[in-house]
């Protein structure tokens, strides 16, 4: 056909323009699974939602206090859960940041080139424990070693998730806060000693000031990630959705309606079947949000 | 500024010992994280050892907790992470070959990587949702094996996609362009050179990935993964369990024999990952040292 191809031929005896084109068709097509997946994600979610909504009204869901949708007196309230998951996620944030912000600060100011390299993977496995087991954890050793301490606090709580979901999303504050505070150009540093300021004083107003947008997206994408965390919450928190931020009674989150309803043999179409949809548009609407703004603070970051 | 750095000047004497203090406290965050995983670990480890025996690896679940053992659900695994790689790695490298190697700096690229990167974002119990609609309902899989595998696809891909990117980045250009001069056609020259290349690290990506799969119990619920299987899945057709889900229905029994069994499972479960991730790292040494 053409000398390319002739010279193809001749070197490997295969590929022509023809199959080239249609390899560069395959790889796009690959690339466009990871659109589909976003724009199945939205759809599905519309549609269900929107199905769910012609049923039960934008009201209800917005203004009603109550989540009963699987009770005979069906109440289709969102704000329990939503509290459920502040609650929990506002806990687990309470533990990550000050630990997270602080190993950071050791990783990247403190510690020697060696221990930091050993150190900061470590602290990573932290974000590799499958949630099943911190889940266990949270039940089985976090629970009862709170209820020692803490009188009156039930079986189900938020706290005890809550603080362990905290553990879990440490290395996700540390390690990008790290990153941020290591990419301060080490001039700064300088600079501030060489107008007499110790330490400290560096550390604090100049180095953290300078690292404070990769700070920030390390913060927001931590707490997107505890907001749409499961199985911790689910085994740990209980399982009833309540209107209240006291940390010691069962409390449901989104995410563990969600799982709550997939357990029991749920016919699809049904209202039941629609409400975790309405609760998981919910859901993925406030971890978009903070993705995004995560992304766009972390970008910034890049740039400087 | 000024002010503010004679400032901590002037209270100069007393910041040594601040400093010493807050660098302690600094450390401390460091270390009480890792003795919360120790002692997690442990807690496991004394409850679960002394219930982990053959029989209860080879013995199907059962009412009965002393009787009861993971079979079903560990070859579920296996054959979730088996599916599972086989949807995932093909089309994880294709985008990332796409990516690195065609679409470059191109809009639609910028696009899919902007995508790519929300997507890693995504609560993994959405990703069940999506399957439970459009694997489940919509491709008629039912409750099956190849349905919680397609969704645990699109959880991963995100995964391979940037190991994968990462490891056709590090080959150098200079190969390419050798493979060129040879008259090497495009693809010629991605298939022969610069895949070889970067296969370890392709490689290594699709360890983290498998072990994410591994571990995955939410999407798999809202898929349809069944509670307790008395049987051994036949094909990517069966209905089935996996283990993390049975580790999930023996920590929801208020039974302490149950949380036992649990505690036995994790073991399993995370011997699993220690040996994977283990591997990624072998791999990856091996590879840097390859490249030395």
């Amino acid at each position: 056909m053409t000398p390319t191809t002739e010279t193809a031929r001749s070197i490997q005896g295969r590929a022509t323009p023809l199959s080239e084109r249609g390899i560069r068709a395959f790889m796009f097509g690959c690339a466009a699974v990871s659109i589909l997946t976003t724009a199945g994600i939205i759809l599905v979610l519309a549609f269900e939602t929107f199905e769910f909504f012609s049923e039960v009204g934008v009201g209800a869901f917005l203004f009603d206090t109550e989540w009963t949708p699987l009770f005979a007196d069906k109440h289709f309230g969102i704000w329990p859960l939503i509290a459920g998951t502040m609650l929990t996620t506002g806990i687990a944030a309470s533990v990550a940041i000050p630990f997270g912000l602080l190993a950071a600060i050791y990783l990247s100011e403190f510690a020697t080139f060696r221990a930091r390299a050993t150190l900061k993977p470590m602290l990573e496995v932290l974000a590799g424990v499958p949630t099943i087991v911190y889940g266990y954890f949270a039940l089985v050793f976090v629970t009862p070693a709170l209820q020692a301490v803490i009188p009156g606090l039930a079986g189900f709580n938020a706290l005890s998730p809550g603080l362990v979901m905290g553990i879990m999303i440490i290395p996700m504050v540390s390690s990008l806060s790290e990153d941020a505070l290591h990419a301060v150009s080490d001039t700064l540093r300088e600079g501030a000693y060489a107008l007499g300021a110790r330490r400290l004083p560096t550390i604090f107003r100049v180095v953290l000031p300078a690292a404070m947008s990769g700070i920030a997206a390390s913060l927001v994408l931590a707490i997107s990630r505890a907001i749409g965390e499961t199985m911790i919450v689910a085994i740990a928190a209980g399982q009833q959705p309540r209107l209240t931020l006291d940390p010691r009674v069962p409390v449901e989150t989104m995410t563990a309606y969600i799982v709550q309803v997939s357990m029991g043999d749920t016919p699809a179409g049904t209202l039941e079947y629609r409400t975790i949809f309405a609760v998981g548009t919910t859901l993925f609407l406030f971890t978009f949000v903070m993705n995004i703004f995560g992304q766009r603070l972390a970008r910034r970051f890049g740039r400087s | 500024m000024a002010a503010s750095l004679s400032d901590g000047r002037s209270s100069g004497s007393t910041r040594p010992r601040a400093e010493t203090l807050f660098r302690a406290l600094c450390l401390a965050a460091v270390i009480i994280p890792l003795l919360l995983l120790a002692v997690l670990v442990g807690d496991v480890l004394i409850r679960g050892l002394g219930r982990l025996d053959w029989a209860f690896i080879t013995s199907l679940p059962s009412r009965r907790a002393d009787l009861a053992g993971i079979l079903p659900a560990l070859v579920g695994s296996l054959y979730l992470v088996t599916l599972t790689s086989l949807i995932a790695v093909p089309i994880g490298v294709g985008c990332a070959i796409y990516l690195e190697e065609y679409g470059h700096d191109s809009r639609i690229a910028r696009i899919i990587e902007l995508n790519i990167a929300n997507l890693a974002g995504v609560p993994s119990v959405i990703y069940g949702l999506l399957g439970l609609e459009i694997f489940v309902r919509v491709l008629n899989m039912d409750r099956s094996l190849l349905a919680g595998a397609c969704t645990l696809s699109l959880l991963v891909l995100p995964i391979v996609i940037l190991s994968s990117r990462e490891a056709l980045r590090t080959v150098p250009k200079g190969l390419r362009e050798g493979a060129y001069a040879l008259g090497a056609t495009h693809w010629q020259s991605i298939r022969r050179v610069v895949l070889p290349m970067a296969l370890p690290g392709i490689l290594t990506g699709t360890i983290l990935a498998i072990s994410r799969a591994i571990g995955e119990t939410a999407p798999l619920i809202v898929v349809g993964a069944l509670a307790y299987v008395t049987f051994l899945p036949e094909s990517p057709m069966s209905p089935f369990t996996a283990l993390p889900i049975q580790i999930f229905n023996w920590v929801s029994r208020p039974q302490e024999a149950f949380l036992i069994n649990a505690a036995a499972g994790i073991v399993v479960l995370l011997v699993t990952l220690l040996t994977l991730n283990s591997l990624a790292v072998g791999i990856r040494n091996r590879f840097q040292r390859r490249l030395r």
